[in-house]
């Protein structure tokens, strides 16, 4: 179910709901030189889908299950563990990898990005959770809700 | 080796996907990978008979000594070729055993499990060999329980799980103790220099614990007879031959070094004895083929225990010889009972009769089998028990001890073997029957095919051939006595002349044939006893009473009350920080930090939101002053130069307080008005001491320090190690990533506990229209708390 519409929320969803998701992966990236990282990256990513609960109710959530996305994210997090004890390392033994791109230049990049990755994921999870199975309304169906 | 059971696990998690292919040629897949390993294990033979040792390693976490470090020495190589070798023989039976459908899970399971024991027998880490322990428990719990309609299935894996999983901590613990007390945790540096000391003691005890709840060792043993409930022929593999073998193993290893501690002897041998006559006994009360089996597997291990219990050299060489043994024919004789169950359509003794002339090779092989169970010449089970009766005669006053217990269980052993041969076999006159005049004949049971009968068939031969020719066997568990101890040997013989030993083993014989005779009507016939003092009631006492007394705690811990749940948790804070704080000496106050101007107006602001917040009248007020408490805090980060901890402030405080918003929209607006005036006062009193002391020991708390700040190694080393500037996000990911790993776990979990509790609250109330999470967002206060932000 929606909540009564409000031109101006919906306006002002579609001028920053955009905005705030590449505000949360600059703050990821940014995370390893300077303030940021996945754990605030995850909540800003998660504000923004607060934004869109706000604006358009339960409707507006991904349709993806949250506990799906949580899961995902301590897949990748433990697999970059595991990773690195494969390839020779210690259990979440990080490496720092030099790649060379075409037009950017030279970027290095430390294995620990996949284990905040998760992180982040398993934050947007958790807002995305909250908002959906706290956040329905008392007379929504069970259909809607249900993932 | 590594590579091997590593192979195990990479089939095991594709043969589900495999079975859509193959369908019940799933299972030949297992047959193939232990077939391999059989394989390879007999190319090396030749070396380790040698004495050369075989080892290999892989760090997991070096820090604290976890090492998958396998070694291949002569003892590793006996029990591996067990494991394998009957490994390959039960995938082969349970293609032809098992139904068509459903099959790639099993095999999974079951393929798994031959990995995990693979690795259990071969490790040479403490560590390691409790992972692979572990993983054994889970493994044989999806086993037992694989019939998971039935109930009985059930509560039956349960309390495999339960009883293995409990010892194996207390295993664990164990080893933590000898580890540290010896500096490593490699069991063959452990073996060659045993440590000493009471806590060494204390450790191994943990561990006879662990060994004896694997194997059945009374008062565990009760789970083993239930875990019949697995398909035969995982009874066949693992409470035959392997996982209740591990145990066993475990005591073998630690015999030689730690035999001589003062309490091994008498509770190693008085466990082992009671255990092999309960189990005998036990044996011979019951109906069901498997069942029977089965305490005649508790019986046989209950042997095994107290030959290593009594741990001279001699007890050792003997205990190996009848670890050999035993797999050999009990194996055969779980293979049999699953054809006799699949051919006839029931285990019941009391309704199987005349099977002797309708499968009568399928007899055979089961004679053979429980005439080496009961050691009988010339089979491989007689050279073995007389080489146990030899080398108990030199084993000093224990020893006799032994002897004399062995030789009483060794009767009941030839008694129920022979219960077993007939009932699963012979004629049933109505004695036994309840109605009817005669049983009637399962008349479609016939001659097994060659997949049921030919791996049985197969171990039935060797039993034999080993005793008639009993080199090759000698070799091999001489190679892994030596292993244990190194003056173990091993002499199997089938003619020694006509000694002690053979004149003890005629009168075990004897004993168990005059046994029957007097007991005639009880072990062959038909009658069911109910054992007066059920053995399963200790079980059913714990786990009762477990669940009782949790129901009392959780009753009086868990009231329900977050004001209650808030005071406790915040007067357990206070209590115990400042009771160090009042008796330390030498602790200042250090004012120099609280700096400029706007740092006091930021705080001021805080005060006066938080006071107003505990002031405030509607629900709405107070949450908003509450995220204006935080804000302000942010604030504060940001003024002290932690722009990290600043932006994961503010981003938590606004989730927070729309997360609040989710759970005032079903509350009262207004809070409700306390009109009792010592609660009021109380929790008063509560936050103002909390307040004072938090405040003062955040004062206190800088001049505190006694050692250097582990904050300098992460600044200096945050970008060499890390490889990121940032030494906040460094530490989260990287040095303390272990720590965000459990967390981000936990957090994982309590979305999960979320889902499961909203989901239940909605289906208990049933298509209530009006069906509000209401009351689970009232107790449940909006959030899982998100992971601590550094």
């Amino acid at each position: 179910m929606r909540p009564a519409r409000s031109v101006i929320l919906e306006q002002g969803l579609r001028a920053t709901f955009h905005t705030i998701l590449l505000f949360s992966v600059w703050l990821f990236f940014a995370g390893h030189n300077a303030p940021g990282g996945g754990f605030p990256a995850g909540l800003v990513a998660g504000s923004a889908f607060v934004l869109r609960y706000v604006t358009f109710g339960t409707d507006g959530l991904p349709r993806l299950a949250p506990e799906l996305l949580c899961g995902f994210g301590l897949v990748l997090a433990a697999g970059t563990g595991f990773g690195s004890w494969f390839l020779g390392g210690q259990f979440l033994e990080s490496d720092v990898i030099e790649i060379h791109l075409p037009v950017i230049g030279e970027a290095h990049m430390s294995t620990v990005a996949f284990f905040d990755a998760g992180v982040f994921f398993i934050v947007v999870g958790i807002v995305v959770g909250i908002l959906r199975y706290l956040g329905s309304e008392p007379d929504s169906s069970e259909a809607e809700t249900s993932p | 080796m590594l590579v091997l059971i590593a192979l195990h696990f990479v089939v095991a998690l594709s043969a589900p996907f495999a079975a859509r292919a193959f369908g019940r040629r799933v299972l030949l897949l297992g047959a193939a990978v232990s077939g391999v390993t059989f394989a390879w294990l007999l190319l090396r033979t030749g070396d380790v008979l040698n004495g050369e040792v075989l080892s290999e390693q892989l760090v997991w976490v070096g820090d604290i000594g976890l090492k998958l470090s396998v070694r291949l020495d002569g003892f590793g190589l006996m029990m591996a070729l067990l494991v394998s070798g009957i490994g390959v023989l039960v995938f082969l039976y349970a293609t032809a055993y098992m139904p068509r459908e459903k099959n790639g899970r099993f095999c999974g399971y079951l393929i798994a499990f031959a990995g995990s024991m693979l690795g259990l027998v071969l490790s040479n880490n403490l560590l390691g060999l409790f992972v692979f322990w572990e993983l054994t428990t889970i493994t044989s719990y999806l086993l037992i329980g694989w019939e998971d309609t039935l109930e009985s299935a059930r509560s039956a894996a349960w309390r495999a799980l339960i009883v293995t999983g409990a010892g194996g901590l207390a295993m664990l613990a164990g080893f933590i103790l000898i580890g540290q007390a010896a500096g490593t945790y490699e069991l063959s540096a452990i073996t060659e220099a045993p440590p000493g000391g009471v806590a060494v003691a204390v450790g191994v005890g943990l561990v006879l614990l662990g060994a004896f709840t694997k194997s059945a060792q009374f008062p565990f043993q009760g789970w083993l007879p239930d875990a019949m409930a697995a398909p035969t022929p995982v009874s066949a593999y693992l409470h035959s031959a392997t996982m209740v073998k591990a145990g066993i193993v475990l005591l073998a290893r630690f015999a030689a070094p730690f035999s001589d501690l003062d309490f091994w002897q008498p509770v190693v041998i008085g466990i082992g004895l009671t255990t092999m006559l309960i189990g005998g006994v036990r044996a011979l009360q019951q109906t069901d083929l498997k069942r029977l089996l089965a305490f005649g597997t508790v019986s046989q291990l209950g042997f095994m225990t107290t030959l290593f219990g009594v741990g001279t050299s001699e007890a050792i060489a003997a205990g190996v010889a009848v670890i050999f043994a035993h797999s050999l024919f009990k194996a055969g004789l779980f293979m049999v009972a699953g054809a006799v169950d699949h051919e006839a359509g029931t285990r019941d003794l009391r309704e199987l009769t005349g099977l002797r002339h309708r499968m009568p090779v399928t007899f055979w092989v089961a004679t053979i089998c429980a005439a080496s169970m009961a050691a009988i010449p010339p089979l491989l089970g007689f050279l073995s028990k007389e080489l146990a009766y030899d080398e108990l005669l030199h084993s000093g006053d224990w020893g006799i001890v032994a002897l004399a217990g062995i030789i009483a269980g060794s009767a009941i052993t030839l008694a129920y073997s022979v219960r077993f041969v007939w009932g699963a076999f012979w004629d049933k006159t109505p004695s036994g029957a309840p109605s009817a005049a005669r049983v009637p004949e399962p008349t479609a049971a016939h001659e097994p095919g060659l997949g049921l009968l030919g791996p049985p068939a197969l171990l039935a031969a060797l039993s034999l051939l080993f005793g008639l020719w009993p080199e090759p066997a000698a070799a091999l568990t001489g190679a892994a006595a030596e292993a244990l101890d190194q003056v173990a040997e091993v002499h199997l013989t089938l003619w020694n002349g006509l000694t002690l030993p053979l004149v003890l083993s005629l009168v075990t014989i004897a004993l168990g044939v005059g046994l029957i005779a007097l007991a005639r009507t009880s072990i062959l016939g038909g009658r069911e006893f109910e054992p007066r003092f059920a053995p399963d009631a200790g079980y059913r006492v714990f786990v009762d009473g477990l669940g009782v007394s949790a129901r009392y705690v959780s009753a009086a811990v868990q009231n329900g009350s977050l004001p209650v749940y808030l005071g406790v948790i915040l007067v357990t804070a206070v209590a115990l920080p400042s009771a160090a704080l009042l008796s330390t000496d030498g602790l200042g106050i250090d004012t120099s930090r609280a700096g400029s101007g706007i740092q006091i107006a930021v705080c001021a602001l805080v005060i006066v939101a938080a006071l107003g917040t505990t002031l405030a009248r509607r629900r709405f007020v107070a949450v908003m002053l509450l995220g204006a408490v935080g804000y302000g805090i942010g604030t504060l980060f940001i003024i002290q130069g932690g722009p990290d901890l600043a932006l994961t402030q503010f981003v938590v405080e606004t989730v927070g307080v729309i997360g609040f918003m989710l759970v005032l929209r079903h509350l009262p607006q207004e809070f409700v008005r306390r009109r009792h005036r010592p609660t009021k006062v109380l929790r008063a009193a509560v936050a103002i001491i909390v307040g004072v002391f938090v405040t003062l020991f955040a004062l206190v708390a800088f001049t505190a320090r006694g050692a250097v700040p582990i904050s300098d190694y992460f600044i200096e080393n945050a970008e060499s190690l890390g490889g990121g500037k940032n030494i906040v996000n460094v530490i989260v990911v990287d040095f303390r990533g272990l720590d965000t790993l459990g967390e981000i776990s936990v957090v994982t979990v309590a979305v999960l506990g979320i889902v499961s509790l909203v989901f239940a609250v909605r289906r208990g109330r049933g298509g209530d229209p009006d069906a509000p999470v209401t009351e689970l967002a009232r107790d449940d206060v909006a959030e899982p708390a998100p992971s601590e932000a550094p």
